[in-house]
């Protein structure tokens, strides 16, 4: 039984009171009709009292009226109808369909908020998963199952990235991935970009897109990752799709719930983030994953513009602490001209020893990491060394990692948009470059590795 | 439910708030404090936070979509309990002691369902009891009655319940479920007891013990920076305060993995559900290092993910230091690790803004400096209840995730306060893959005096001065490294390199350890001993010759045997005699330069 109210009495930002309710549940669902419009507008019970419900709406407030505006609720949370034909289509925040198709006919009416999996029932992540992006597979591998942010900065090509490792991700056993890819508060032309480069490649086929443009309201942000995450479930677990989620960009996700939060005047954590912004990330990251006797998986991708470049600023902060590592975008690479400008240093994933070596990628991988890693590390300060001391004062062996590190970043780092490196590939040119350095400063990969993968000069 | 309806009046209430994990309910007058309560006919578990009038603010352990005003919420008359007997070894809860495993089977599904009710300790199984105490005895609190193998390394004691005491009437040995009688006394408050292997205790009050005492023997961890140069004591509590991505969860997975307590309980806290899963398939398989035993044998895991209610993240910390104390009760040496305790601080965090209380620093409560600080006391080393007059010991170490690194933060700092080790970890260092991370500068411990015994018997008579020694040598470094990078290598006297030598081979050869390296991740504190002998015996060698006039540093650095030095950690364990002769080695070839 649906009952209706027409006693809203406030309304404050993405805020609705509505007095004089009996029988409100939390986190119902709630639709609201204005006064001679057609469409209801949804929200949902974000605290319920005794004949008082305090309503978040996920769509827009503005025209709203509390004279005349009847209330629904509906009875229960939020759901999401989803089938294998989403496949291919677009949909808003609100999980409608804007391609100009028909709606779609839901196999399953799924609650969005999903629930947290049992950490007993999940399978470890431990599959590799080839990107074509050397930075990412040789140096920071990413397995499935995994959850690894972009921590990229405003006017970076994350969002190339984020398209070519969609364009090009797949796992040895040959089966490819769907993607569900959902985008939060991007611009009109992000969102066309997304749209022209799935059409483009014919990877729609298998993508499903939830586009919420700046222009969109604000607090459709807070449902959009949820749905995609709902979809990718879905296909996942019942459907055994290997699925990848990319999420863009998750710092207006957290400022859509700062301005809830400052509309329901809580009380403000760091920045004025709410208190349980950690806690609220989590339950987006932490579905990603695999699960015990189930074939699909669901692996995140999530992008985040770090405000001013600060990777102590609390969203990649937070994210940082839950997510499986990071991928760190650099602007001096950038303007050096370098795509992808992947900082090395700084980046990690922590589930790369699960997913290399023998059997997985090849045995010489975790030595040509590591080796590589040092040797930049080391080419890096060198090369700061230079600039107080004059390139004279530099001996032999540092002058051959000053090399070794321009070269890293011009032949490794730098790839083309749509080369598509295999993880032998990456490991080649790793060997190529080594040989820049002396011999005896190969100290982290094995005796054995170098006369077998390294060519002589 | 049937039985509920023939509740007395008082028992029931009705809820008038919802607002995510915060229940209010009316009709309340007869709830306790920290009383637990089923909140409406999906019985949820919830916990009373707050009285006021006939209204009680409920913290629910489980998500509360669904739930609204007019719903009935249950007393229990139960405050928020373990259950403590055989069978807590090798499990794996949540964080209100739900078995995982159950919840699996509960839900029938492989994400966790709502309203579960499993018990903590199997019902079912039967274990021997082993009766220790004869009919006819007189018996107080703590008085170990019988005993259970309950895995292959822990003979799990029963013991006389706190607050009772008497004489011993009945024993029923054999095999029995924890719910089974064993033992009957005539308690001397005139009352027949009978008694199980089954207890309960409320997780928020400290087990009781009989005094304590200073800590003053060292938990070896088998990591050479955490032994040598920053011990933790077995009773002490440490903390590891660090950024992401610098390696707290390996530091704590491998002193859960290698440290010398006999008993290990590991909660995750707030963590990433992988890393959970990592630990629950890798545990069951490694060994433990000085038993040769899997290590799951001896170690119970609490697991209460980022994504799983942030109620229950609260109660994990006192789930996991209840049980902690339980087995510190029989005489064990336990040790507790909390990763994160700042998901813990963010649980109360959250449920003090929904109680709309005054928030202090950063929007933490004002009372999470004593919250800290009553948790960290938990730990001890302690004489155990009971005549025997038996000691344990609960060693405590919290991880910290301060927000970006930054240690002036609350939970840091009130961490701080109440710890007497701290290992901070370092982004630098991770960055340059230098493992373990921990800051070598800014890292610091209070126990030094108060094991330095313990390391003059048992491992030499000298170990406190060699230990000593590299920590100076490592501050110094830090002071002459600043010189150079203002004027140059050229600038430092041979003694000044003397000591950036030896310092550094401290920090490659000796700080730098592989976890993940299977003989590399533990040095017995013998070895830890030799190595730094081995290499600050350059140091003490190299100051006899540096002062000469045509004393030539070069000459030094390519002396053969400091090739052996680099290899030292190579040396296997227990031959001593190879450590002695490169030391003897070093110094007499240092000293033959000219």
């Amino acid at each position: 039984m649906q009952k209706e109210y027409k006693s809203i009495t406030s309304i404050a930002g993405p805020l609705l009171v509505v007095e004089g309710v009996e029988g409100v549940k939390y986190e119902e669902l709630v639709e609201i009709q204005m006064p001679g419009e057609k469409e209801t507008r949804l929200g949902k019970v974000l605290e319920a009292s005794e004949g008082k419900a305090l309503v978040q709406m996920f769509e827009d407030t503005r025209g709203s009226v509390t004279e005349g505006a009847k209330a629904r609720f509906i009875g229960e949370s939020m759901k999401l109808g989803v089938s294998t034909d989403m496949l291919g289509r677009v949909f808003n925040g609100s999980g409608k369909p804007i391609d100009g198709q028909p709606d779609i006919i839901p196999e399953k009416r799924l609650d969005i908020s999903g629930a947290a999996i049992n950490p007993y029932s999940r399978d470890f992540p431990n599959d590799f998963i080839q990107t074509g992006i050397s930075t990412i597979d040789c140096l920071n591998t990413l397995v499935r199952g995994q959850k690894l942010p972009v921590f990229s900065g405003s006017g970076l090509p994350h969002n190339r990235i984020a398209a070519q490792i969609a364009r090009q991700a797949k796992v040895n056993d040959g089966s490819d991935f769907a993607v569900v890819f959902a985008a939060m508060g991007v611009t009109f032309e992000e969102a066309e970009f997304f749209k022209a480069e799935f059409e483009k490649t014919g990877a729609i086929e298998k993508a499903v897109l939830f586009l919420n443009t700046a222009d969109d309201p604000v607090v459709e942000r807070i449902a959009i990752p949820r749905l995609a995450l709902t979809t990718a479930e879905y296909l996942a677990y019942e459907k055994e799709m290997h699925v990848l989620v990319v999420l863009t960009d998750l710092t207006n996700y957290a400022e859509a719930l700062r301005e809830v939060s400052a509309a329901r005047k809580e009380v403000p954590g760091r920045r004025g983030y709410p208190g349980y912004l950690y806690t609220d990330l989590a339950t987006i990251y932490e579905r990603a994953g695999r699960i015990k006797g189930r074939k699909g998986s669901v692996t995140q991708i999530p992008i985040l513009t770090m405000p001013e470049d600060d990777i102590t600023h609390p969203i990649p902060d937070l994210t940082g602490y839950i997510t499986e590592g990071q991928i760190v975008m650099s602007r001096e690479l950038y303007r050096k001209n370098i795509y992808p400008p992947a900082d090395v240093l700084p980046s990690l994933s922590r589930l790369k020893d699960k997913g290399i070596g023998e059997g997985k990628t090849r045995e010489d991988h975790s030595g040509v990491m590591n080796q590589l890693y040092a040797s930049y590390a080391r080419g890096k300060d060198v090369r700061e060394l230079a600039v107080i001391l004059g390139e004279a004062a530099l001996d032999e062996t540092d002058r051959a990692y000053m090399k070794f590190a321009e070269a890293f970043e011009d032949q490794y780092i730098r790839q083309g948009e749509h080369e598509d490196r295999d993880i032998i590939k990456s490991l080649t040119i790793g060997w190529d470059l080594l040989t820049i350095l002396p011999r005896e400063e190969l100290k982290r990969v094995k005796e054995e590795h170098i006369a077998k993968y390294m060519k002589t000069k | 439910m049937t039985q509920e309806a023939s509740l007395p009046a008082g028992r029931q209430g009705t809820i008038i708030k919802v607002s995510g994990p915060l229940v209010v309910a009316r009709g309340m007058k007869h709830a306790k404090m920290y009383e637990v309560v089923n909140v409406s006919d999906q019985r949820l578990v919830g916990e009373v936070i707050e009285l006021s009038g006939d209204e009680a603010s409920i913290q629910v352990y489980e998500e509360t979509a669904g739930i609204g005003p007019g719903e009935p919420v249950y007393l229990t008359g139960q405050t928020l309990s373990v259950e403590l007997g055989p069978g807590l070894l090798e499990g794996i809860y949540d964080g209100i002691q739900r078995p995982l495993a159950l919840i699996e089977q509960e839900s029938k599904s492989a994400f966790i369902a709502r309203g579960i009710s499993v018990p903590g300790i199997d019902r079912e199984k039967k274990w021997d009891f082993n009766p220790v105490a004869r009919m006819g005895d007189s018996v107080v609190e703590g008085d170990i009655l019988g005993e259970v193998q309950e895995t292959t390394l822990i003979n799990h004691k029963i013991m006389v319940p706190v607050g009772m005491s008497g004489k011993v009437t009945e024993i029923h040995s054999g095999s029995k479920t924890v719910e089974e009688v064993v033992v009957v006394i005539d308690g001397d408050d005139g009352h027949k007891h009978k008694i199980t292997m089954l207890q309960k205790w409320p997780i928020r009050n400290p087990r009781k013990d009989a005094g304590k005492r200073v800590p003053n023997i060292p938990m070896v961890t088998g990591t050479r920076i955490l032994d040598s140069l920053f011990p933790l004591a077995k009773g002490g509590a440490g903390c590891i305060p660090g950024p992401f991505g610098a390696g707290k969860t390996v530091t704590q997975q491998t002193i859960a993995k290698y440290c010398d307590a006999q008993v290990i309980v590991y909660v995750g806290c707030g963590e990433r559900g992988n890393e959970m899963t990592d630990v629950l398939m890798e545990f069951p398989e490694l060994k433990d290092p000085n038993t040769g035993e899997p290590l799951m044998k001896r170690t119970v895991l609490i697991a209460n993910t980022s994504n799983m209610p942030v109620a229950a993240r609260e109660a994990s910390v006192y789930t996991g230091i209840t049980i902690a104390e339980y087995y510190r009760d029989m005489g064990y040496s336990v040790a507790l690790m909390a990763d994160s305790t700042s998901r813990w601080a963010e649980a109360m965090r959250e449920m003090s803004g929904r109680l709309e209380e005054m928030p202090g620093e950063e929007g933490y409560p004002a009372y999470l400096g004593s919250r800290t600080a009553g948790f960290y006391e938990r730990a001890g080393a302690v004489k155990c209840l009971g005549s025997d007059g038996r000691e344990g010991s609960l060693t405590v170490i919290g991880a910290v995730s301060p927000p970006g690194g930054d240690l002036s933060e609350p939970v840091t700092q009130n961490t701080l306060r109440v710890t007497k080790v701290f290992w901070g970890l370092d982004a630098t260092l991770a960055r340059r893959r230098h493992f373990p991370a921990i800051n070598w500068l800014s890292s610091y411990t209070l126990y030094d005096d108060n094991i330095a015994g313990y390391w003059t018997k048992e491992v030499a008579e000298d170990s406190v001065k060699v230990r000593i020694d590299a920590k100076k040598l490592l501050q110094e470094e830090a002071k002459l490294e600043e010189i150079v990078r203002l004027v140059g290598m050229d600038a430092l006297s041979p003694k000044e390199r003397l000591i950036l030598e030896t310092a550094k081979s401290i920090r490659e050869d000796f700080l730098f350890q592989n976890a993940f390296d299977e003989v590399d991740a533990y040095t017995s504190l013998k070895k830890q001993y030799w190595m730094l002998k081995c290499i600050i015996a350059m140091y003490h060698a190299g100051l006899e010759v540096v002062d000469k006039e045509e004393f030539d540093f070069n000459n030094l650095k390519k002396l053969p045997v400091l090739k052996k030095v680099v290899k030292v950690k190579d040396i296997e364990e227990g031959k001593w005699d190879e450590f002695e002769a490169l030391e003897k080695e070093v110094i007499s070839s240092i000293k033959s330069l000219k």
